[in-house]
């Protein structure tokens, strides 16, 4: 049930890099999430509100904003647990170019993706069999932790290093690298290595753990880029990878 | 901060570590002796021993700081690459000419 008397102060960004907060009013709901207030924001003030969103149940990774001052992912975000004292201030994800509104372009987040070789690359053909893993080696409980990513950017958005420095990959990109540097199937680790281990990859992380502390899957990209300069530092006094 | 870079900045780390708490360990001793200037360069004129363990701290010192500094550079006032290394090198030679010329002040006879 709506109550008149209670409301939120809702500040939205609007328009592109050089837009500016616009302020609604929005009647609280029980279990109302952050998605829910923009969504209400859009079918009852203004038609014109862009902002991005998919499953509604933190699966997809399209609805992370900017949720006063945090990156957070808005379907699963309850406003009691983040207003303040009533008021919401949102706006598109950090480090990111805006489109419009609340959608953030997420192009560069994916194009590092790419560049940290985090697609799969097989080892065995579709007529072989399939190989068997087993779930306990170390290099499969390794992979196991970071597999989880529904790539939000809601790390990339949190990162300090990403803010600063423009070649860094970024958390969930290493994140994908340290999955498939321990998938024992994977046959592009040479490749892989040598993309996170130039200028802008894994070194160039100061262990902040922005990424770690926001991540909504609580995964701990900190510890995989940990791993993959261990992982990198080796191959190279080793000779395995060249820069 | 690449692989290499990393590596280099890490070695001089571990390296400068014992360095800097035995120099510590040094001024404490010279302090506490109450040596003047004449006493310690008496001791560290023509001597081979203070001459490397001071050489191979500046030589460590400067590329530390080398690779620090460039990565601040690249960082907080987001400085190209190439700009940021090539004052990062200034700096490092700097320090590798200032620091070489206090080690000779006090251990060439």
């Amino acid at each position: 049930m709506p109550n008149p008397q209670s409301e939120l102060s809702v500040t939205l960004w609007r328009g592109a890099a050089d837009g500016a907060y616009q302020t609604y009013r929005v009647p609280t709901r029980e279990n109302q999430t952050i998605l829910d207030v923009v969504t209400w924001v859009q079918r009852n003030l203004d038609p014109t509100l862009s902002y991005r969103f998919a499953c509604r149940v933190g699966m997809c990774g399209s609805c992370a904003m900017t949720v006063n001052g945090q990156p957070r992912w808005t379907c699963r975000t309850h406003v009691s647990k983040v207003a303040n004292d009533g008021r919401l201030e949102i706006g598109p994800l950090e480090n990111l170019p805006v489109i419009k509104d609340l959608a953030a372009d997420m192009r560069p987040f994916f194009e590092k993706w790419q560049q940290a070789k985090g697609v799969f690359a097989p080892s065995r053909t579709r007529d072989d069999t399939i190989e068997e893993i087993k779930p306990d080696t170390p290099a499969r409980v390794a992979a196991d932790k970071a597999i989880e990513c529904i790539n939000c950017g809601v790390c990339y958005a949190a990162c300090d290093t990403v803010r600063w420095n423009a070649d860094y990959l970024g958390p969930a990109a290493l994140n994908r690298a340290w999955s498939l540097v321990n998938d024992v199937r994977d046959a592009g680790n040479v490749e892989r290595l040598e993309a996170i281990a130039a200028d802008g990859g894994c070194h160039a992380c100061h262990s902040h753990q922005s990424c770690q502390q926001f991540c909504p899957q609580t995964l701990n990209p900190t510890a995989s880029i940990s791993g993959l300069k261990r992982r990198a530092t080796q191959a190279y006094l080793q000779g395995e990878i060249k820069l | 901060m690449n692989v290499r870079l990393y590596i280099w900045q890490r070695l001089t780390a571990t390296l400068m570590l014992p360095l800097i708490l035995i120099h510590l360990a040094v001024i404490f001793y010279a302090t506490s002796k109450g040596l003047k200037a004449a006493d310690i360069l008496a001791r560290t004129r023509g001597s081979i021993a203070w001459a490397s363990f001071y050489g191979v701290f500046v030589t460590a010192a400067a590329i530390h700081s080398m690779i620090g500094i460039r990565n601040i550079l690249i960082e907080w006032p987001s400085l190209s690459r190439k700009r940021a290394e090539l004052l990062a090198i200034g700096l490092g030679v700097v320090l590798l000419v200032l620091g070489f010329r206090a080690v000779a002040a006090v251990v060439l006879p």
